[in-house]
């Protein structure tokens, strides 16, 4: 489903080169959950950014699906990242400015979707994540738990065949951690959505079917 | 889509009440002065009670006599003999009218000093202007030939004169230690109408000065009336020849010119000619580029505003802009969001200032600072304004929202750093 062929991620600045990726080579087969483990900056954001077409890599190869990622144009690959993948990060990444439920439908705002479509979408993916009492709030009046779930609610409600999701459970406590777990994994074997989740937490990282080790930036697993 | 931009719009435009001050202060403030200034220079050149036909109307209103050999000159309005002998006699005008340049005279009413300003007409002056009439008529050629003392006042003289609503027409009015009988009263009209506006007016032949003096500058101009602007050059033709031929006379033993200069001008023309040496009209393209000009550096200043708070509006939001895009926008998508945006934001800028403006204009007539001043907001510039701020508004999301849209999405998602 995802190719990851010789990646390499280099971070330069006037006086510093740093290597973030070193000849990254991993492929993840569709209906997988895959976790990425590592210590603190050992580039597994960094890797999970360049698989979700969120940042480019300096040297190598990427293909989703069997299309391979190069010299796509920023509406292809605009259009492709909101059909294809979905996001969920540690820190949520919600618009304050708006109400969970206009959150949610953000994802098919950028499809052709009708407004009664987007809501009703946007409703079934809050229920499946026990938010639809919370449409009408603001992310700032949620908990680190709820405001999670409701970036699950984004994530799924395109029904994309891939989700990455970037410490998902980081930000919370141990019980709303589990059960944000649970919502993932119901998701990858209810749906067979495809999952690949950056994890410092070991026990999450056991509960995925394949767990990928990084070190300094080089695949040591 | 759109609802959801003007959902955010709203949103973002309530939380940065700073900025949202800021920049609508900029737009509103801008469209404010711009429409009053307009609105005044509206109400100063273009046609309006009572002068409806300034648009096919043009005016001698003066006559430069220079001695080029001294380099002296002597200018200022033009005689009764140089309107007898040389204007009248014009063919090309559908009619011709004159008037002094207003005097004052103090006149008493129930024992009250009153200072009025007072014009001396012919007849065709109340065929060109169209007053309205309160009660009476005009005096016409009539009344000149018989040499009347009669007057038109305006209502204001009526009522501070005779009593606020009283009639006056039939009662006398003493100027000047000269008796003049009311035939007519109309409504004044705003002293910026200068050529026309007076509290009275009197028949030319009643005045007292000489007017049989050869000089060519006297306290006169004279009202050219066309069919349409389409007679203007014939007229101004006939004008330009006739000055070929009037004979270069003075009385002044000093003072010998050698060279005429006098116009026929539009309004606006004549008004500048007062201030250039010559051909006023020639001057009016440049005048109203250079207004043109200074309206449009006026309304950069809003524009420049607005692109600096809008980069500082946009960049705290790359982590929206980052989220967007990782959810499928595309950076033209993103920049119509932020045009959408400043688009609003403009029109409701442009709607403060339609609200201010009405009420600045209503404050100016109201206030009195002019008499009788009907200032009015000019549509067409107001439009214009507003779509020129849109264009303003256009370029400034566009650039931000451009400089953004080059950002890689991970690093909009940390802030833009």
């Amino acid at each position: 489903m995802i190719k990851l062929k010789n990646i390499e991620k280099v971070y330069r600045t006037s006086t510093i080169e740093t290597l973030a990726l070193n000849e990254i080579n991993l492929e993840v087969g569709k209906g997988e959950f895959l976790s990425i483990m590592g210590p603190s900056g050992c580039g597994k954001s960094t890797l999970l950014n360049i698989m979700g077409l969120l940042d480019e890599p300096s040297k190598g190869e990427i293909s989703v699906d069997n299309e391979t990622i190069r010299d796509f144009s920023d509406k292809k690959l605009a259009s492709f990242r909101n059909q294809k993948l979905g996001f969920i990060f540690q820190s949520y990444h919600l618009i304050n400015d708006l109400p969970v439920l206009d959150n949610v439908e953000l994802p098919l705002l950028y499809r052709n979707s009708s407004a009664s479509e987007r809501t009703q979408l946007a409703t079934e993916a809050l229920q499946k994540v026990g938010l639809s009492n919370r449409m009408k709030h603001y992310p700032t009046q949620l908990s680190g738990g709820q405001k999670q779930r409701v970036a699950i609610a984004r994530a799924i409600v395109g029904r994309p065949e891939i989700i990455l999701a970037d410490e998902p459970t980081g930000n919370l406590d141990s019980a709303m951690g589990n059960e944000i777990m649970d919502i993932l994994i119901g998701l990858n074997k209810n749906d067979g959505t495809t999952i690949v989740m950056v994890t410092h937490d070991e026990n999450m990282a056991k509960k995925t079917n394949r767990l990928v080790r990084l070190f300094d930036g080089t695949q040591v697993m | 889509m759109l609802k959801n931009y003007l959902k955010i719009t709203f949103a973002v435009l309530k939380r940065r009440k700073f900025f949202t001050f800021i920049s609508l202060f900029g737009i509103s403030f801008t469209l404010l002065v711009l429409v009053v200034i307009t609105s005044f220079i509206d109400h100063l050149v273009s046609a309006g009670y009572p002068e409806i036909n300034r648009d096919r109307s043009l005016y001698i209103e003066r006559m430069v006599q220079r001695d080029t050999t001294q380099n002296g000159q002597s200018s200022g309005p033009v005689s009764m003999y140089f309107l007898e002998n040389f204007v009248l006699k014009m063919s090309t005008p559908e009619m011709i009218g004159f008037a002094s340049y207003p005097n004052t005279v103090n006149a008493y009413a129930n024992q009250n000093k009153i200072k009025l300003m007072y014009k001396y007409t012919d007849a065709n002056f109340w065929n060109i202007t169209s007053f309205d009439f309160l009660e009476g008529k005009p005096f016409n050629k009539q009344n000149i030939d018989n040499n009347d003392f009669v007057m038109v006042i305006n209502d204001d003289t009526r009522d501070k004169y005779f009593g606020k609503g009283v009639s006056a027409v039939g009662k006398t009015m003493e100027l000047d230690n000269l008796t003049y009988r009311i035939i007519g009263v109309v409504r004044g009209c705003p002293v910026t109408r200068i050529y026309v506006a007076s509290d009275v007016y009197l028949p030319y032949n009643t005045s007292k000065r000489d007017q049989t003096k050869k000089n060519l500058n006297g306290s006169y101009m004279a009202f050219l009336l066309a069919k349409g602007p389409e007679d203007f050059s014939k007229i101004k033709a006939e004008y330009e020849s006739i000055m070929r031929k009037v004979p270069i006379t003075s009385e002044d033993k000093w003072f010998k010119p050698n060279k005429l200069e006098s116009t026929a001008d539009t309004y606006v023309g004549s008004f500048l000619s007062q201030f250039t040496s010559s051909d006023g009209d020639t001057k009016k393209a440049y005048l109203y580029m250079a207004l043109v000009g200074i309206a449009l550096l006026f309304m950069s200043l809003p524009a420049i505003n607005l692109v600096n708070v809008n980069i500082s509006r946009i960049m705290e939001r790359a982590s929206e802009i980052g989220i967007r895009k990782a959810f499928g926008a595309s950076s033209k998508v993103l920049t119509y969001q932020f045009i959408t945006e400043n688009i609003i934001l403009t029109l409701i800028g442009g709607f403060i200032a339609l609200i201010l403006s009405v009420g600045v204009i209503y404050f100016i007539n109201s206030s009195g600072m002019i008499n009788y001043a009907d200032l009015a907001i000019n549509w067409k510039v107001f439009v214009i304004a507003i779509l020129v701020s849109l264009v303003f508004g256009l370029l400034s999301g566009v650039y931000p929202a451009w400089r953004m849209s080059r950002l890689q999405v991970v690093t909009a998602l940390r802030g833009g750093e």
